[in-house]
C-alpha cells in the first residue's frame, strides 16, 4: 500500500515533467489554428509551414554554422586541456580550470552581454565570430568533463608500456590514448552540439537579424504570431534531440559522461 | 623542458586563449557598469558609481527582491518534487524502470529553454491544456489566469530546473551506505524512521547543493519570465534586457548583469562553505 502510494506520487511528478512535451507534439498535428485538446485531427500543414518559413530556414542554416564551428572548436580546445590537466600539474592550473568552468555559473545573459560588448569593441558584432566564441566558452565545461572522465578510465600502464617499448610521445598520444578516449570525445561533442543548437539567452544577445540561430528565430516568431508553427518546429527539435541523446547514451554511455549513473 | 613535458605549450595555448577571451568579455561588463549613461547614445561617458546608486530605487529593488523570492520558491518546490523521483531512480530494483526514469527525467534538459518555455505557454494559456482539462471535468467555468502571473512563472521554472535537481539528488542518494539503513532497521526503526532519520540526513549535502544550484540558476532565468511573465513578472535578466535593448542604457544593463553574476557566484561560495562543514560533520559522527 505504502509502495503503491509512493509510485503513484512518482508517476504524478513525472507526468508534470513530461506532459508539456506531449502537449507540444499534440498541438503540432492539430489542423486548426486554435488550440484543441485532444487534437481535432491529424495534419502536417504546420510542419510544412515551419520548414518553408524563410526566417526558420536561414536561422537553421546559421545554427548549423555556429554549432559545427563552436562544438568542434570546443572539442579541440577542451580535449587538449583535459589531457593536460590529466597529465601535468602546473602553476596556475587551478585558476585556469576555474575560469574555464565558470560558464556553468555565469548567467547566460551576463555572458551574452559581455560578448556583445566585446564584439562592439572590435566592431565585429555583425558576423559569426563572437556568436561562435560565446558558444565555445559555454560548451567548454561539458566537453572537457566528458574527455576528462574517459581519460581517468584509461589504464595509465598502457601509455607507460608503449613509451617503454620505445614509442615517442606523439605516437603514444595518437596510437594509444587517442583511440581509447575517442568515445568520450564523440559523446562530449554530441552533447556540445545539442547544447549549442538549443542555446537561447546568450545567442539572443550576440546574434543579429542576419546571424540569428533557430531558438532566437522561434522566440521572435512566438512574440508575433500565435499559430502552431512553433509547435511543429519544437516537435522536430524534441524528436531530433531525443534521438541524438539516445544514440549518445547507447554508444558512448551518456550517463557516465554526465556522471549520473546511480550504480 | 619541452622534452620532459611533451605537448605542454601546444595543448595549453588554446585553453589560455579561450580563458582570456572569456575574461575580456566579463571585463567589458565590469567596465560598462562603472560608466556614465549618455541618453540617446550608445557611447558611454566617464567613470561613475551612479549605476550602483540607481539600483537602490524602489522599482529596481522590487525586481531584485522578486527575483530572489521566485528563485527561492523554485528551489524549494523543485527539491520537494525531485526527491521522490531521484529516490525511485536510484532504488528501483528493475533495470528498465531505472532506464525509463532516467530518460523521462533527464531528456527534458536537452530540448532547450525556448522549446520548454513555449510548451508551458501551451499548457497555461487561457485556452491552454490546463484550462481545457479543468473545464472539461467542469471544475471551473471560466479559464483561470495563470499566464502572466508569478505562479505561472514558478510552475514553469520548477519543471525547468528539476532535471538538474534530480541528477544532484540521485548522486547523493546513491552514495548513502545501505548498511546504515539496515542497521537502523535491525535496531527496530520502521521504514519511515529509517528514511527521515538516516537517509535524508545523509543526503543533506546533495540537498543543499541542489537548492543552491537551482537557486543560482533561476536567479539568471530569462526566457521563462520573459514569455510566461509577459512583462508582468520582471526578473533581473528581463530588467537587464529591457535596459540594454529598449532603453539602450548599456551601463545600467551591465550593472544589473554584474549583480546577477555576483549573486550566482556568492550563493555558490556559500554552498561550498556550508556543504564542506556538513560533510565533515557527517564523516565524524
Amino acid at each position: 500500500m505504502r509502495l503503491f502510494a509512493f509510485w503513484s506520487l512518482v508517476a504524478a511528478i513525472l507526468a508534470y515533467m513530461t506532459i508539456p512535451t506531449l502537449v507540444v507534439l499534440m498541438t503540432s498535428v492539430n489542423p486548426t489554428e486554435i488550440l484543441a485538446f485532444p487534437p481535432e485531427g491529424v495534419s502536417f500543414k504546420w510542419y510544412q509551414k515551419a520548414v518553408t518559413y524563410p526566417d526558420f530556414q536561414i536561422a537553421f542554416k546559421n545554427g548549423l554554422i555556429v554549432t559545427s564551428c563552436a562544438s568542434t572548436l570546443a572539442l579541440i580546445v577542451g580535449s587538449a586541456f583535459a589531457w593536460l590537466v590529466h597529465r601535468y600539474d602546473f602553476a596556475g592550473r587551478r585558476t585556469l580550470e576555474a575560469v574555464l568552468w565558470s560558464p556553468l555559473i555565469i548567467p547566460h545573459f551576463t555572458l551574452g552581454f559581455g560578448f556583445l560588448l566585446l564584439g562592439g569593441a572590435f566592431q565585429l558584432q555583425q558576423g559569426y565570430t563572437f556568436v561562435v566564441l560565446a558558444h565555445l566558452v559555454l560548451l567548454m565545461p561539458f566537453v572537457t568533463r566528458a574527455v576528462y572522465v574517459s581519460l581517468a578510465n584509461v589504464d595509465p600502464n598502457l601509455a607507460l608500456a608503449a613509451a617503454n617499448l620505445g614509442a615517442p610521445p606523439f605516437q603514444v598520444l595518437t596510437r594509444i590514448e587517442l583511440p581509447l578516449v575517442l568515445p568520450g570525445m564523440a559523446g562530449g561533442w554530441l552533447i556540445a552540439a545539442v547544447l549549442s543548437l538549443t542555446e537561447f539567452t546568450a545567442s539572443l544577445y550576440v546574434t543579429g537579424s542576419r546571424t540569428q540561430t533557430l531558438p532566437v528565430a522561434m522566440y521572435n516568431y512566438i512574440r508575433e504570431y500565435a499559430d502552431p508553427t512553433v509547435s511543429a518546429i519544437s516537435s522536430l527539435l524534441i524528436i531530433a534531440t531525443t534521438i541524438i541523446m539516445f544514440i549518445a547514451d547507447r554508444t558512448f554511455g551518456l550517463r557516465r559522461v554526465l556522471a549520473i549513473d546511480a550504480h | 623542458m619541452n622534452q620532459r613535458r611533451p605537448f605542454f605549450v601546444t595543448f595549453l595555448a588554446p585553453a589560455i586563449v579561450t580563458a582570456v577571451i572569456l575574461a575580456a568579455a566579463m571585463f567589458e561588463v565590469l567596465q560598462y557598469s562603472v560608466r556614465e549613461f549618455i541618453p540617446g547614445s550608445l557611447n558611454v561617458g566617464g567613470f561613475t558609481l551612479d549605476n550602483f546608486v540607481r539600483i537602490q530605487r524602489p522599482i529596481y529593488w522590487w525586481v531584485l527582491l522578486d527575483t530572489f523570492y521566485i528563485s527561492l520558491l523554485t528551489a524549494i518546490f523543485a527539491l520537494v518534487l525531485s526527491y521522490p523521483v531521484a529516490y525511485a531512480l536510484v532504488r528501483a530494483r528493475r533495470d528498465w524502470v531505472r532506464s525509463l526514469l532516467v530518460s523521462l527525467s533527464i531528456t527534458p534538459l536537452f530540448t532547450g529553454e525556448i522549446v520548454r518555455t513555449y510548451s508551458w505557454m501551451l499548457m497555461l494559456g487561457s485556452d491552454g491544456f490546463v484550462n481545457s482539462m479543468l473545464q472539461k471535468i467542469s471544475l471551473i467555468d471560466m479559464p483561470l489566469q495563470i499566464m502572466y502571473t508569478r505562479f505561472g512563472v514558478v510552475v514553469a521554472l520548477v519543471q525547468y530546473s528539476m532535471p538538474v535537481m534530480i541528477i544532484l539528488l540521485a548522486t547523493a542518494i546513491s552514495h548513502v551506505d545501505r548498511d546504515c539503513e539496515k542497521a537502523a532497521a535491525n535496531l527496530g526503526a520502521n521504514p519511515s524512521a529509517v528514511f527521515w532519520r538516516i537517509t535524508l540526513p545523509l543526503t543533506m549535502p546533495g540537498i543543499l547543493s541542489g537548492i543552491v544550484v537551482v537557486f543560482a540558476w533561476t536567479m539568471s532565468a530569462f526566457s521563462t519570465p520573459q514569455l510566461i511573465g509577459g512583462g508582468k513578472v520582471l526578473m533581473i535578466a528581463n530588467l537587464a534586457y529591457l535596459q540594454g535593448f529598449s532603453v539602450l542604457n548599456l551601463p545600467f544593463a551591465a550593472t544589473l548583469s554584474l549583480i546577477a553574476l555576483v549573486s550566482a557566484l556568492g550563493s555558490l561560495v556559500l554552498m561550498k562553505a556550508v556543504t564542506g562543514r556538513l560533510e565533515r560533520r557527517l564523516a565524524i559522527s
